[in-house]
């Protein structure tokens, strides 16, 4: 191909681009795009779309006297249900408990981040990964631990005891639960929150000093409004989850302290109205994805 | 960084106190669970002499060894068909514009966003009212159990996979595709010898993630599995239900084990993939340590 009249620009995979080879170009690029994407696509489609819209559905049904789920009184019925008083608490439980987990992990991961992001890069990373072991490693094992640890003859109880302290019932409580949820979740908070701190000009904590602020104050009103995002994620991160956790209160939680997950669970499995169970599922998603919404937009992902 | 942010006097004690506390409440609980499953005494939790007595009777256990067959065979399945058809994804995504891409795009992250107990019971309602027509629709016998799982953990791990890979594709030099083709080369040429060697790691990493994911999971499984097979999770969370043995114990340090082993090889995939030279080198994605919180692949946890 000779190069002299040509801008070099309009030469594409070189073919000279008239308007209408590119047109059918784009075309031919977008077809395939599309039939790349296929497969994927198709799969999603019918197993993942599809239950979806068929939890939907549900969600509009009402029962029948065998506690069957039937379409035959399509309404908003079952989202009224979630107003009753027993589901009304089992809600304001879950919130309540998210809510505590959120506030303890935010107590122990800003200093720890903190910490960290003072480190030198090397002892950092070495710090982080010890941080992604027990991250990444099975979960419903990280929960049979505090079980292990909770129980009649866990360790806790013996340390107790031997202090004089007697027998601490721990396990089976909202307490344990929130133990369990802060275990699992921390990590959730510690990751955005050391991200939004080792990006802070420390020097702004140095100059904040230099001119006689406190170590409070300089907490107060450098570090913290310049961490604001990563609190914000952290804090999601955390709640959400927290929010429709199932395997931590089964494992730690007792008759008392049914929360949102094992609620819905239980519409499923035992009382059988699938009407009410998708429609709370539904809620839950909802609350999600309005949080992932407040995180993208928070900046959660550019952190 | 600068010397003098370092917390000096009482706070720099606080905070180094507190970190050795987060290191203690990470790892206490895993370390305990590892010493009292050679506990001879059978209320776990309480020290009765060392034994290798629970890995025997785990060893003889065959509903354990049925679950353990169970989750390889799911988790190995699901992570090569959702490696093929989220690299597949990715590429397309970053590499093409098409029509109902938008739509495409938002499919491929709610698996990832939505709550496992949704996905949970979209799983039950799809397998216990629509598995036949499936079935008769396209011929297939998929048995709900084994089946029905692993169509499950292929529609989670899609997302993930295509993720990783995405974050891969983003960081790559697209001049580098470009001038493969202006060398002659196909586009398969191109992918083969030029796209695929660079994504690699993130392959190899987005299937370590699948595999993890899928040898975690527990709600999902519970509800898409119906009364057929079951996973060692579920099978181990029956069991942590109807109350708490030693067994238990040996079976959650063998998980333990097998999970840590796929996050060292996964923490390795990530030294790999920074360390490779790439033709973008003064794109931060590269040496970025914090591209888990990026890709959105931190793990799902119910």
């Amino acid at each position: 191909m000779t190069v002299t009249e040509t801008p070099f620009e309009t030469v594409e995979h070189g073919e000279a681009a008239t308007p209408e080879f590119e047109r059918a170009n784009n075309k031919a690029e977008a077809r395939r795009g599309f039939l790349i994407a296929l497969p994927a696509f198709a799969y999603l489609t019918l197993f993942f779309a599809i239950p979806l819209l068929i939890v939907f559905a549900y969600s509009f049904a009402t029962r029948n006297r065998f506690g069957e789920a039937v379409f035959s009184d399509v309404g908003f019925g079952a989202y009224e249900k979630l107003g009753e008083p027993l589901i009304r608490r089992v809600i304001f439980r879950s919130l309540w408990l998210a809510t505590i987990t959120t506030a303890f992990c935010l107590v122990i991961a800003y200093p720890f981040s903190y910490f960290l992001a003072t480190r030198s890069p090397k002892v950092r990373n070495i710090l982080l990964v010890f941080v992604m072991i027990p991250f990444w490693s099975n979960f419903l094992v990280r929960n049979f631990a505090w079980r292990v640890i909770l129980g009649n003859d866990g360790v806790i109880t013996r340390i107790t005891e031997a202090v004089g302290l007697g027998q601490t019932e721990i396990l089976f409580t909202q307490k344990a639960v929130v133990i369990g949820l802060v275990y699992g979740y921390l990590p959730f908070m510690i990751l955005p929150l050391y991200a939004a701190i080792e990006r802070i000009d420390l020097h702004l904590v140095e100059a904040s000093r230099d001119l006689y602020a406190s170590g409070w104050q300089t907490f107060r009103r450098v570090l913290l409004p310049l961490s604001m995002p990563g609190v914000i994620a952290g804090s999601i991160l955390v709640f959400v989850p927290s929010l429709g956790a199932y395997v931590t209160p089964e494992i730690l939680g007792g008759a008392k302290t049914t929360l949102l997950g094992s609620y819905i669970v239980s519409q499923f499995l035992t009382a059988r109205n699938w009407p009410v169970g998708a429609s709370l599922s539904f809620v839950l998603m909802a609350v999600m994805l309005s949080a992932t919404i407040v995180y993208f937009r928070s900046g959660g992902r550019n952190l | 960084m600068s010397e003098v942010a370092k917390p000096r006097g009482a706070v720099r004690t606080v905070l180094t106190a507190n970190a050795w506390l987060v290191y203690l409440f990470f790892y206490a609980p895993i370390i305990l669970l590892v010493v009292f499953s050679f506990s001879a005494d059978r209320n776990v939790g309480r020290w009765g002499g060392f034994t290798f007595d629970w890995y025997g009777e785990f060893w003889d256990n065959e509903g354990v060894k049925r679950a353990i067959w169970v989750s390889v065979r799911v988790a190995l399945l699901s992570t090569i068909v959702s490696v093929v058809l989220g690299t597949l994804a990715a590429l397309a995504l970053e590499r093409f514009t098409f029509r109902g891409k938008k739509v495409f795009d938002a499919l491929l992250y709610l698996p990832i966003i939505i709550p496992d107990v949704t996905m949970a019971v979209m799983m039950l309602l799809f397998f216990s009212e629509f598995y036949d027509v499936v079935n008769g629709i396209f011929g297939t016998d998929l048995r709900k159990g084994f089946g029905s799982i692993a169509a499950s953990h292929i529609a989670f791990n899609i997302s993930y996979v295509s993720v990783v890979v995405r974050a891969r594709l983003a960081g790559m030099d697209q001049r580098l595709e470009e001038a493969a083709m202006d060398l002659y080369a196909n586009r398969w040429k191109a992918f083969r010898h030029v796209t695929f060697p660079q994504i690699a790691p993130g392959v190899a990493g987005g299937a370590l993630l699948a595999l993890t994911l899928s040898l975690d999971d527990v709600v999902i499984t519970q509800f898409a599995a119906g009364p057929g097979a079951t996973t060692l999770p579920v099978y181990v969370f029956g069991l942590i239900r109807k109350g708490v043995t030693p067994l238990i114990n040996a079976v959650s340090v063998v998980m333990l084990a097998a999970s840590i082993l796929l996050v060292l090889m996964s923490l390795a995939v990530e030294h790999v993939r920074s360390d490779t030279p790439s033709a973008a080198t003064d794109d931060p994605v590269d040496d970025d340590p914090h591209q888990d919180l990026r890709d959105g692949t931190i793990p799902r946890h119910i």
